[in-house]
C-alpha cells in the first residue's frame, strides 16, 4: 500500500496539494511514482505562468512512460522546484517532501472544494493497488 | 489472471511489481529498474525468461527443414552446442519472429522463440513441417529458463554446478551451449553482457533461482531487460520489426544468409527488395536535448521523415537513446518530434553500450 497523507488534497490524476497561508504546494502522489517507476525527466511550468484548473502544465517521464501533470486549481505559479530538473528521482524517494513540484497562488479558494480528500483518493486508487 | 511461470511465487517473495506481458504475469521490477539495470552492467543479475517458447526439432530432415524455415543458415552451426540468431520470415519477407537456434547434436536442434508470438509461431512451424518427412517438432512446455547476465554472472553461477559441469562451462565459448543430464546452459543473452542462459525442467527452476539469489545474483525485471537490450542495440520483436517489415530495413541484414543458392521462405522477396534498392535504413539515435525518446515518434531528417521503433532512457549513458527507421542516406543531426516540439538528436552507430562501456565516439 502506498502512503496517502491525510492533510493533503488530491486529484484523481494523482497530483497532491498542500494548502498553507494561501499558497498551494503541488506534487505527485506516492502511488503515482510507484506506478511510473524510476523518473528520469521532468518538465515543470515556468515561474510566473498563469494556469487554470485542469490545464496540462508539465510532463513527468519515467524510464517506462511519460505522464502529463495537471494544475489542480487556477492561479499563478510562484515557485518551481528546480532541483528536480537534475534529480527527478527525488519524486521517487520523497514524493511528499523533497519531491514537491511547484507552488502556486490560489485564485479561487472554492476550487479547493473540488479536490479529493485522502479517503476519497485512497478509494480511487484501490483498484490499482 | 495471466499465465504464470514456475518462478511466479519467487517474484512475489522478492517484492516484484507484476505486470501483464503478452498474457503473462511477469515482474517489471523489484523496486528500481535503474538499480537492476546497473547491477547487470557492473555485477550480476538474473531474469526469469520462462515465458519464452522452447521447441526441439529433431529427425533426419531437421537441418533441411530449418534451412528452409530460417533466413540464417543452420549449416553454419559446425560444432555441438553452437547457437545462431535468425529471423523466421513469411513469403513477403516480413519477420514472423526472431529466434535463437542451438545445434545440440546430429539431427537435433533447439529453437527458442518469443512468448507473445507463441501461437502463431507454433502454427507456422507445424504448417511448414508438413512439407518434410521424418521431422519431429516438440514444444517444450515442461522447461523453464533463467538468464544470468553481467560481468560477474559466470563466476557467480559456476559455483552452483558440479565439478564436471564447471569444467565444461568454464571452457564454453560465447554463443555456445552445453547439454547436461539435468540442464542446458548457453553463453548467450539479451543484455550486451556476458552470462549464461540456463534451461531446466520447470519443477526444479525455483531451486536454481534461490541458489542464484544466495550466490549474490540480483533479481531483475523486464523493465531493466528492455533498457539493457536497447543499449546493446538488440532488436525487440513487435517494436523494431514485425510481419510488415523486412530484416533488411531492421538492422538485421547480417542475419540473412543469401550468399549461396539455399532456398528459404522469404528469399525471393528479399532479393526483389535488394534489386529495387532499400529505401530505409535502421539506425541508432542519441538525444542531444533533454527529454525521453519513445516508440513511434517522428524523426525529421534532411531527406525525409522516419520513425522511432524503440526509444527509452539509457541509464549507462544518462541520456535518451532510440533505434529508428529513417530514409536511406540520412546521417548526422536530426530532429525528433516530441509533444509538438522538435528536439535535437544525432544518428549514431549501434550498439550504444557493450560490456558496460559506452560505444559512442565523436563521429557523426
Amino acid at each position: 500500500m502506498s502512503e496517502v497523507p491525510t492533510e493533503l488534497k488530491f486529484l484523481s490524476s494523482h497530483e497532491w496539494v498542500l494548502v498553507e497561508d494561501n499558497v498551494a504546494t503541488v506534487g505527485v502522489s506516492d502511488h503515482a511514482q510507484e506506478l511510473l517507476g524510476d523518473l528520469v525527466y521532468i518538465e515543470l511550468p515556468e515561474t510566473g505562468s498563469v494556469v487554470a484548473a485542469g490545464d496540462s502544465v508539465g510532463v513527468i517521464e519515467s524510464v517506462k512512460a511519460a505522464s502529463d501533470t495537471y494544475a489542480p486549481i487556477s492561479g499563478e505559479v510562484i515557485e518551481v522546484n528546480e532541483d528536480l530538473e537534475d534529480a527527478p528521482d527525488r519524486i521517487n524517494v520523497d514524493p511528499y517532501g523533497d519531491g514537491w513540484m511547484y507552488k502556486m497562488s490560489i485564485e479561487d479558494p472554492e476550487e479547493l472544494e473540488n479536490l479529493l480528500n485522502a479517503e476519497a483518493y485512497t478509494e480511487s486508487i484501490a483498484d490499482d493497488e | 489472471m495471466g499465465n504464470k511461470t514456475p518462478l511466479y511465487q519467487c517474484h512475489l517473495d522478492a517484492g516484484a511489481r507484476i505486470v501483464d506481458f503478452a498474457g503473462w504475469d511477469m515482474p517489471i521490477n523489484y523496486g528500481s529498474q535503474l538499480t537492476e539495470h546497473e547491477v547487470v552492467r557492473s555485477d550480476a543479475g538474473m531474469f526469469d525468461v520462462s515465458h519464452m517458447t522452447v521447441v526441439d526439432v529433431s529427425g533426419n530432415n531437421a537441418m533441411a527443414y530449418l534451412q528452409y524455415l530460417l533466413a540464417n543458415d543452420v549449416a553454419r552451426l559446425g560444432t555441438r552446442g553452437k547457437a545462431l540468431y535468425s529471423c523466421m520470415l513469411n513469403e513477403q519477407g516480413g519477420v514472423i519472429d526472431d529466434l535463437i537456434v542451438y545445434y545440440l547434436r546430429d539431427n537435433f536442434y533447439r529453437v527458442v522463440i518469443n512468448s507473445a508470438t507463441r501461437e502463431k509461431d507454433l502454427a507456422w512451424l507445424a504448417q511448414q513441417g508438413q512439407n518434410f518427412t521424418d521431422i519431429n517438432i516438440r514444444f517444450r512446455d515442461d522447461v523453464a529458463m533463467i538468464a544470468v547476465q553481467g560481468p560477474r554472472a559466470i563466476e557467480k553461477s559456476l559455483a552452483l554446478f558440479d565439478e564436471h559441469q564447471q569444467q565444461a562451462l568454464s571452457q564454453l565459448a560465447r554463443f555456445q551451449g552445453a547439454e547436461f543430464d539435468d540442464c542446458f546452459v548457453a553463453r548467450t543473452g539479451y543484455t550486451g553482457e556476458d552470462g549464461f542462459e540456463i534451461l531446466m525442467l520447470s519443477d526444479r527452476i525455483a531451486d536454481l533461482w534461490d541458489r542464484l539469489l544466495a550466490a549474490g545474483v540480483a533479481a531483475c525485471g523486464l523493465g531493466a531487460r528492455d533498457t539493457l537490450r536497447l543499449e546493446a542495440g538488440m532488436n525487440l520483436y513487435g517494436s523494431d520489426m514485425d510481419e510488415t517489415t523486412s530484416p533488411l530495413i531492421s538492422g538485421l541484414s547480417w542475419t540473412v544468409a543469401m550468399k549461396d543458392e539455399r532456398d528459404f521462405i522469404g528469399r525471393q522477396a528479399l532479393q526483389a527488395q535488394k534489386d529495387e534498392g532499400l529505401q530505409q535504413s535502421f539506425v541508432g539515435l542519441l538525444l542531444l536535448d533533454k527529454g525521453v525518446l519513445r516508440n513511434h515518434l517522428k524523426v525529421v531528417t534532411a531527406i525525409g521523415d522516419g520513425e522511432i521503433t524503440s526509444g527509452s532512457y539509457s541509464p549507462t549513458l544518462q541520456q535518451s537513446i532510440a533505434m529508428a527507421r529513417v530514409p536511406t542516406g540520412a546521417s548526422g543531426e536530426v530532429e525528433v518530434e516530441v509533444r509538438n516540439r522538435l528536439l535535437k538528436a544525432k544518428i549514431v552507430k549501434l550498439p550504444f553500450v557493450r560490456e558496460g562501456k559506452s560505444m559512442l565516439t565523436n563521429e557523426g
